[in-house]
């Protein structure tokens, strides 16, 4: 990850922002469908996309993609901070992280034990030494986001549901998996884990596929 | 308040000056301490005290009490209990007491073991006696002072907090103390009756407390003089590899990087502080030349120690026939139990600070042994051990690490010292040198066959066990008779179940290999209290009789273990019913002259590793000197036991030990310690034991006996989570 | 030359910026109070206050340090609205003492931000300090009073 820290700590407040959901996104003009749960009759957005793509339905296209970003998200590098409980998870076999870390309120950690008292702005230097990025946190007590356990199918439908995803539509998705600083830590791993097994552009190209492709719903 | 010092020369560099309202403590070093003259550094203190009657005490003119101790305090109590042995006998207020560790010097030798040694669980009872002598002589001479100065008769004197009186007559110690000293020692003093004590008996608040909590308390790592260098070290990845070549270049090129050199063990960089060398250690490119230790592989060990066990070892006890008495049995339980190696890990990772000077050296460390050290640093330099000196200061934990009979942490250091050919070097090891650098607690091996009688009563114990010796190959190796270490067998071949068995055979393989080992907290009590206790949980189910009765059967004729197992069954409530998903286990061992009873409360977590919530324990260790000390011990054995019956554990692959840090070496941390332990003990009169090491050994097996109350399964490989995790 | 303000004072430390500022603390200054355990932020001995949170120094670079207050155990000790030391000498919690100094910056953080702990509480707060000698239950005692004393103005004795 080569971004200043800068644009780190915009990005960074800007992710908070959402989480929080006081969304302040007002213009965004959606032109997709929104909500894959309303189940919009596929015919309505097929003829937007070129004949190319139509060649497939949208519907294996879109669900596609999500199989596709799916290995990111369930990778370690993400999942280990979307866990299911309060507590991060750690590692390549994503155990619970040592030391009984605790999510607390606001996803930052509780009392003495708060993420950035060990998780440094950058990566430290090391075999099993933390890694870093200024706003290393988990989701906040109110808004889990977990990703852990869940099947492709409930991991979009998580991803969709705004009351779980931050209250963020499909343009604030996309802004936060393409742009947040802590996701992009996910391919800044610290020494000795395991990388995403595609780049960043290569996962915001599924993910925006599969969201701007009507957001289906993987079968399983 | 009392004063904490160090017996250093000279000033540590910046003491913390910031010191704590009502918290307050000085931090005072007493008057220079000179080397002596060419070649001889003259030892013991030599604290300019008017009166000096014995090595353990001395009183100046200005009212200090100081204590010089013959053992080293780790976290153990003895800066205090100590204290309260003089002070007992002395008349003087034990919180005023100065108290430091003495030099290397013969009089500080063990009362019984021979040598300066903090180890065994000793202390205490080594000590009881020659402490409170060293107050009563000190008492005579100051009574005897006092009365030719008051012109009455000794018995007119009385003495009470630092003061004689005789009617209106009264002097300080410290008046006293010039007179004192031109007296001749008196012969044999009486000391006083139990019934006298003031002190011996009652809680008394540690003395190192106050310096513990504000920072200002010395350990080794805290040593620093203007001019020093600080080295850390590159070790072997492999027992006993040595070094091929090395490429410094690097390393050199790091600002604060001073020096490489090679060493014995590898290859130390030193520079203007820990964080240079440490990042020269990391830039060094080595070629080593491995050596046989690449075959050190846990798990070929494990098989290794297995077919060892199939075949009798040496003879460690033997009474009848065991084998025609086993074929007469009407039921036999076999049962095998597996050891892990243990790193101790104390928090203060090892570090020796040393000076070398026209022949003279210094040494400032946290050691166990200040006598072996001191010669092994001799041997090193080309020196007479008398020229060298050895100031102990606190030790960030012991465990057994830091008594090493191969001195391995200060022979490296002067190694070092020697290399470079500077003056004054502070050796920092990492969390991973201490943690990869052997001498651990041996991974061990106990096969284990009992037959039954018809009442379920054992009647034939045949018991291999198969481990490394911890004696071999050092200077205790003379201890070692017809192949038995006793340190391997300790707790099994004594144990007071076998006395009753008359067919009985316990024998002992130590296999050897490159992994150096080493006593760790209760030495062979680690894995024999296992194997016995978890073994006689077994026999009580096979007979159908609840473990406490069979344990009371059975113990019939050992009344301390029964006070223990009466004492910690009734606190426990024993029988009583548990809350839903609580289980009970229990056990009850005899180690360092101490005998403990424990009940312990588990659950199982959602993945169906072991929770402890509550440790109840009973020890009978004859007279407890400062019981809330005794207290202190049991707690902090029962969590050292603990730790290492559910996560402890070093491996081994390709000669490489797998764990480096608290990250794969895991130890117990607040959230998974018992959030409940009680400590009680015996009103004994009987001989006084240990404390420091006999609340580990029955955690094990009380956790494993509670692991089949809750699951019908014997847990028999440790680590016990690591164990259910792979089933 | 780093410019650090430490125990409400201002030092030029002579640091490269990517010394940790443990080491800053212990070797370039002589503040070794401050002890070293670990070197990965696993054990919890180096724990300082950085802007009043319990950062582990070990692996907190000089160079997050500056601009922010560090206390460190002796800025701490100067406190005299701190009651965790008066607790921990009631209740005679260390042993070979090496890492109490980390323990008392963690629990100094607990109390500030929860008045009154629970046990759930202090297994949170207190499980990133390794004690060796297993002090647990009296450091888990300690808090409690401490919090007590807090509480009552200093009037628990």
């Amino acid at each position: 990850m080569a971004q200043s820290t800068k644009n780190q700590i915009i990005n960074t407040k800007k992710a908070i922002y959402l989480l929080l959901g006081i969304t302040a996104i007002s213009s965004v003009v959606v032109s997709f469908r929104t909500d894959a749960y309303n189940r919009v009759p596929e015919e309505t957005t097929m003829a937007r996309f070129t004949a190319a793509e139509a060649a497939e339905p949208d519907s294996i296209v879109s669900k596609k993609a999500f199989l596709q970003a799916y290995k990111v998200l369930m990778h370690p590098r993400c999942m280990n901070c979307h866990p299911v409980g309060d507590r991060p998870l750690q590692g390549d076999d994503s155990h619970i992280h040592t030391m009984n870390v605790q999510r607390g309120k606001d996803g930052k950690g509780l009392y003495a034990m708060k993420c950035s008292n060990c998780h440094q702005p950058q990566n430290t230097p090391g075999l099993h030494m933390p890694p870093g990025n200024p706003d290393w946190h988990l989701p906040p007590a109110d808004m889990k986001m977990v990703f852990q356990g869940k099947s492709p199918r409930e991991l979009a439908q998580t991803m969709l549901n705004k009351n779980e995803n931050g209250h963020k539509d499909h343009e604030a998705l996309i802004e936060h998996v393409a742009k947040d600083s802590l996701v992009g830590s996910g391919w800044n791993p610290a020494e000795g884990l395991a990388h995403l097994p595609m780049s960043r552009a290569e996962f915001v190209k599924h993910f925006k596929t599969w969201l701007d492709k009507g957001a289906y719903l993987p079968d399983k | 308040m009392s004063q904490i010092t160090n017996t250093s020369r000279r000033n540590f560099l910046k003491t913390g000056a910031v010191l704590g309202s009502g918290l307050l403590i000085s931090f005072t070093v007493p008057g220079a301490k000179k080397l002596g003259g060419a070649g001889s550094a003259m030892l013991g203190p030599q604290s300019g005290a008017a009166f000096a009657p014995n090595a353990y005490l001395h009183i100046t003119a200005d009212n200090q009490i100081l204590v010089y101790l013959a053992h080293s305090e780790m976290g153990q109590g003895i800066w205090t209990t100590l204290s309260m042995l003089i002070a007992e006998e002395l008349d003087v207020d034990v919180k005023k007491m100065v108290v430091q560790h003495g030099d290397a010097w013969k009089p500080y030798h063990h009362t019984s073991f021979g040598m300066q040694i903090t180890g065994g669980s000793s202390t205490t009872w080594s000590e009881f006696d020659r402490y409170r002598k060293a107050g009563a002589t000190a008492r005579t001479l100051l009574v005897a002072a006092a009365a030719k100065k008051f012109g009455v008769s000794p018995s007119e004197c009385k003495t009470a907090d630092g003061v004689v009186t005789a009617g209106t007559n009264s002097a300080t110690y410290g008046e006293l103390a010039s007179e004192a000293a031109a007296l001749p020692a008196p012969g044999d003093v009486p000391l006083r009756d139990a019934k006298d004590w003031k002190y011996i008996g009652k809680s008394v608040k540690r003395l190192d407390t106050p310096a513990k909590i504000n920072g200002t308390a010395k350990f080794g790592m805290d040593v620093q003089f203007p001019g020093m260098l600080t080295a850390a070290v590159l070790h072997a990845p492999v027992f006993g590899a040595k070094v091929k070549s090395v490429d410094a270049a690097k390393a050199k090129a790091i600002p604060g990087v001073k020096q490489v050199v090679q060493i014995p063990t590898g290859v130390a960089v030193l520079a203007d502080n820990y964080w240079a060398a440490k990042k020269g250690c990391t830039a060094l490119k080595v070629d080593w030349d491995l050596g046989s230790g690449v075959q050190v592989d846990s798990s070929s060990m494990t098989a290794q120690y297995k077919e060892l066990a199939k075949k009798p070892g040496a003879t460690a006890a033997k009474a009848g026939d065991v084998d025609s008495a086993m074929a007469k049995a009407v039921k036999t339980i076999e049962a095998e139990y597996t050891f892990p190696y243990l790193a101790h890990a104390p928090m203060e990772p090892l570090n020796v600070t040393i000076e070398l000077n026209n022949g003279k050296c210094e040494i400032w460390c946290g050691t166990q042994m200040p006598g072996i050290d001191q010669e092994a640093a001799a041997k090193v330099l080309g020196l007479k051990p008398e020229q060298v000196r050895v100031n102990t200061v606190f030790l960030g934990g012991g465990f057994g690490r830091r008594g090493t009979p191969a001195s391995d942490f200060v022979r490296e250091a002067a190694e070092i010292i020697k290399a470079s050919g500077k003056p004054l070097v502070k050796m920092v090891w990492a969390r991973e040198d201490d943690v990869r650098g052997g001498f651990y607690r041996p991974a061990f091996l106990h096969n284990v066959k009992v037959g039954l009688n018809a009442d379920g009563m054992p009647i034939a114990w045949k018991h291999t066990i198969v481990g490394q010796s911890i004696m071999d190959g050092t200077f205790f190796a003379s201890m070692i008779k017809d192949g038995i270490d006793n340190a391997s067998v300790e707790g099994v071949s004594d144990s007071p179940y076998l006395y009753a068995i008359p067919d009985r055979l316990v024998s002992l393989h130590s296999p050897k290999n490159e992994v150096p080992v080493l006593w760790w907290r209760s030495v062979g009590h680690t894995h024999t209290a296992m194997a016995m206790e978890a073994t006689i949980d077994e026999l009580a189910h096979a007979a159908g009789k609840d473990p406490l009765v069979y344990r009371q059967q059975l113990l019939k004729d050992h009344p301390r273990h029964l006070a223990a197992l009466n004492l910690v069954a009734e606190k426990a409530n024993w029988g009583k019913p548990l809350p839903e998903g609580r289980f009970r286990g229990i056990a009850v061992h005899e180690s360092f002259l101490s005998f403990v009873a424990q009940v312990v409360e588990i659950s199982l977590n959602t993945d169906g590793t072991i929770k402890v919530h509550k440790v109840i324990n009973a020890i009978d260790c004859g007279l407890a000197v400062n019981p809330d000390g005794v207290k202190a011990q049991i707690e902090s054995g029962i969590n050292y036991g603990v730790s290492a019956a559910l996560l402890g554990e070093i491996t081994l692959e390709k000669g490489r030990v797998q764990q480096g840090n608290f990250n794969d070496y895991v130890v117990s941390r607040m959230f998974d310690t018992p959030a409940e332990i009680e400590v009680h003990i015996v009103d004994s009169s009987n001989k006084m034991g240990g404390v420091g090491e006999p609340g580990v050994p029955p955690v094990a097996p009380a956790i494993a006996n509670a692991y089949f109350a809750a699951t019908g399964k014997r847990l028999r490989d440790l680590p016990f989570n690591k164990a259910i995790l792979k089933a | 030359m780093v410019k650090l303000k430490i125990n409400q004072k201002e030092y030029s430390v002579d640091a490269s910026p990517d010394m940790p500022l443990l080491w800053a603390l212990r070797d370039v200054l002589g503040l070794t109070g401050t002890k070293f355990g670990c070197g990965m932020a696993q054990c919890g001995a180096c724990t300082v206050h950085l802007d009043r949170e319990a950062v582990r120094s070990c692996v907190t670079l000089v160079s997050r340090a500056v601009g922010k207050e560090v206390t460190t155990i002796e800025g701490l000790s100067a406190d005299p609205t701190n009651y965790l030391q008066k607790a921990w000498l009631e209740v005679d919690v260390p042993q070979c003492g090496y890492c109490q100094s980390g323990q008392i910056m963690s629990a100094a953080v607990l109390l500030r931000e929860n008045p009154n702990p629970t046990d759930e509480d202090i297994d949170t707060a207190m499980s990133g300090n390794i004690c060796r000698c297993g002090t647990y239950p009296r450091i888990r005692k300690a808090i409690h009073l401490a919090a007590q004393m807090q509480r009552e103005g200093g009037k628990v004795q």
